[in-house]
C-alpha cells in the first residue's frame, strides 16, 4: 500500500475519531517527563524544523522539547534571525529548508493557511503551530487533554471562551475540538470582536460575561494582544477589564464554586485575568502547560508515521 | 491475509494453571528476598499474565508482590514500519525501579526483540538490581541474544507457524493453541 505524509493542519479537518486518538495518545506520552531519563528513542535520526516566522517562546519551547523527548533531532529557525527579514518568501525558505530533507516541519506564521501552503510543496509532514488567526491545533488538544483530566470527560460539559474571538486562533481551534467531542461552548466579548457567523463553528455567543460564566464548568480567558490598544475595537485597558476580566470578585458572585479556569498564557494579569484567579485553586493554568508538551509528543509521534495513500 | 487454523492446543486451562503456579514457585525462590521483586506485565497479555503471578505468590507467601504495566511501543525497532504509528497505552510502574529485582512477564518469547525493547523501557525508569524473564511460551528462533530465567513450555514451530496464547481476561478462555495457514504452500495469495 502507498505510504503518505500525515499533517496536522487544522482541528477543522480532522475526523473527531482522531481527535480523540489525540487525545488519548497524549495521556500516554504525560508519564515520560515524570521518569528518571525523560527520553525515548522513537524519533531517533529524525529532524524536527521549528520554522517560527511569528514571536513565540512557549509555543517553541514545548515543541522543541517535546522533540527532543522522543529523540529526534531539531532544528530552530525565526524570523528575526533568518532571511525572511532580506525578503526571502515562505516558499523559498522552505525549499531551502526541504533540501535538507527534515521529517517535519513545525510552522508558527502570521497568514492563516501558511502550514496548509508548504504541505502542498514540500515532502515533510507539516504541523501547524499557529497559523493567523486561523487556528493553533496543538493548544485546542491540550485543553481539551486538560478539560478531560480533570473532569473525565467533555461531552455535555459547558464551557465560556472569554475575550478576541475575533483574533484568536486558540478560540477557533478550542470551539471546534470542544464541540465536537459534545461541549455545550458558549463565547464572550466586546461585540467589535466577536466576529459574526462564529456560530457556525459549533457554539453561541453573548455580550455578557455573567451570563456567560454562570453555570459554566469551564471559564477559558483568553489573552488580550495590548497592541490592539490604540485601535477602536478596544476601550482601554480599565474598561475591558471591568466588563470583560476576570476577578475573584466575579468568580465568586458569578460562576459555580467548582469552575475550571484556564489560560492559553502569557497572561496580562490584571486585564483579562487576576493574578488572585490565575494562581488560586480553580485554576488549570500549570496543567495546560504540561499537557502541552505530551499533546505535542503525541503529535510529532502520529506525524511521524504514515497514513495509507487515498 | 490468510486466515490461521489451528493445528494443536499446546497447553489447556488445567495445563496454564499449573504452568503459572510452578513459574510463581520458581520466582520466589530463586528471588530470595520477596521485599524488593516486582512483577512487569509486557503489554496486552504479559500484563494479566503478571497479576496471576501476583496472585499466586500472594496465596502461597503471604506477600503482595507490586505489579507494573509497561508498553513498549515507543522502544519497538520497527515502529515506523507500518502505515500509520501504533497505538501508544500508558505505562503504568506504582513502585521505584531502582534496586529491585522485576521480574518481566511476557506471553510468548519469540524473536526477543519485544524484551530487547522492555529491557530499554525498564531502564529509563530506573536501575534495577537485577531484571529476570518468565514466559509462558518460549517458541523459538531468537534473533537477539535473550533467554529466558522462568519459562511454562517450550513449544518446538517453524515460522511459518504462530502461537496464540488466550486468557480469559482477554479472550474469555484459557489456552495456548498452536496456528498455521491452511494449506502447505500455493493458497490464496492475498495482495
Amino acid at each position: 500500500m502507498e505510504r503518505r505524509r500525515r499533517h496536522l493542519l487544522d482541528l477543522a479537518s480532522l475526523p473527531t475519531g482522531e481527535i480523540e486518538h489525540l487525545l488519548d495518545l497524549a495521556e500516554s506520552f504525560t508519564d515520560i517527563s515524570r521518569r528518571r531519563i525523560k527520553k525515548v528513542p522513537t524519533l531517533r535520526g529524525m529532524t524536527v524544523v521549528n520554522l517560527f516566522m511569528e514571536a513565540s517562546t512557549r509555543t517553541r519551547v514545548s515543541f522543541e522539547l517535546a522533540a527532543k523527548r522522543l529523540s529526534a533531532d531539531t532544528l530552530n529557525l525565526s524570523s528575526s534571525g533568518s532571511s525572511t527579514s532580506k525578503g526571502e518568501t515562505l516558499l523559498d525558505t522552505a525549499r531551502n529548508l526541504g533540501a535538507m530533507r527534515p521529517d517535519i516541519i513545525v510552522l508558527r506564521h502570521r497568514h492563516s493557511g501558511a502550514p496548509h501552503f508548504l504541505s502542498r510543496n514540500l515532502d515533510a509532514a507539516i504541523v501547524n503551530a499557529g497559523d493567523g488567526w486561523h487556528e493553533h491545533p496543538t493548544q485546542g488538544l491540550l485543553d481539551c487533554l486538560t478539560i478531560r483530566q480533570h473532569l473525565k470527560k467533555i461531552e455535555g460539559l459547558r464551557v465560556a471562551i472569554i475575550g478576541d474571538i475575533a483574533h484568536s486562533r486558540v478560540a477557533r481551534s478550542g470551539i471546534t475540538a470542544l464541540s465536537r467531542l459534545g461541549a455545550e461552548v458558549v463565547v464572550c466579548g466586546p461585540p467589535t470582536m466577536v466576529p459574526p457567523g462564529i456560530e457556525t463553528l459549533g457554539c453561541t455567543v453573548t455580550f455578557d460575561r455573567d451570563e456567560a460564566i454562570a453555570d459554566a464548568d469551564v471559564v477559558m480567558m483568553l489573552r488580550i494582544q495590548k497592541e490592539r490598544l490604540g485601535e477602536e475595537l478596544f476601550p482601554s485597558e480599565r474598561e475591558y477589564a471591568r466588563r470583560y476580566g476576570l476577578s475573584r470578585a466575579v468568580l465568586e458572585r458569578a460562576a459555580r464554586p467548582d469552575a475550571l479556569v484556564m489560560h492559553p498564557g502569557p497572561v496580562n494579569r490584571g486585564v483579562e485575568l487576576d493574578p488572585d484567579v490565575a494562581d488560586g485553586p480553580q485554576s488549570i493554568i500549570l496543567d495546560q502547560v504540561a499537557n502541552g508538551l505530551a499533546v505535542r509528543m503525541a503529535v510529532l509521534y502520529h506525524c511521524a508515521g504514515g497514513e495509507a495513500a487515498a | 491475509m490468510t486466515e490461521l487454523v489451528e493445528r494443536r492446543r499446546v497447553m489447556d486451562e488445567a495445563g496454564m494453571r499449573r504452568a503459572i503456579r510452578r513459574i510463581a514457585h520458581e520466582i520466589v525462590e530463586r528471588a530470595g528476598d520477596t521485599d524488593r521483586l516486582a512483577l512487569v506485565g509486557v503489554r496486552t497479555r504479559g500484563v494479566p499474565l503478571a497479576r496471576r503471578l501476583a496472585q499466586v505468590i500472594a496465596e502461597a507467601e503471604g506477600v503482595g508482590v507490586p505489579v507494573g504495566e509497561l508498553d513498549i511501543t515507543l522502544y519497538r525497532d520497527d515502529v515506523f514500519d507500518g502505515l500509520a504509528a501504533p497505538e501508544v497505552r500508558p505505562t503504568l510502574l506504582p513502585f521505584e525501579v531502582e534496586g529491585r529485582t522485576v521480574v518481566l512477564v511476557d506471553d510468548v518469547l519469540y524473536t526477543g526483540r519485544t524484551v530487547r525493547a522492555a529491557l530499554d523501557a525498564l531502564m529509563d525508569w530506573g536501575r534495577p538490581r537485577r531484571i529476570c524473564l518468565a514466559v509462558l511460551v518460549d517458541r523459538g528462533h531468537r534473533e537477539l541474544p535473550i533467554h529466558a530465567d522462568f519459562v511454562g513450555a517450550t513449544v518446538e514451530t517453524t515460522r511459518d507457524e504462530s502461537i496464540a496464547v488466550r486468557l480469559s481476561e482477554t479472550d474469555a478462555e484459557d489456552a495456548v493453541v498452536l496456528r498455521s495457514r491452511p494449506e502447505e504452500r500455493g493458497e490464496s495469495h492475498g495482495t
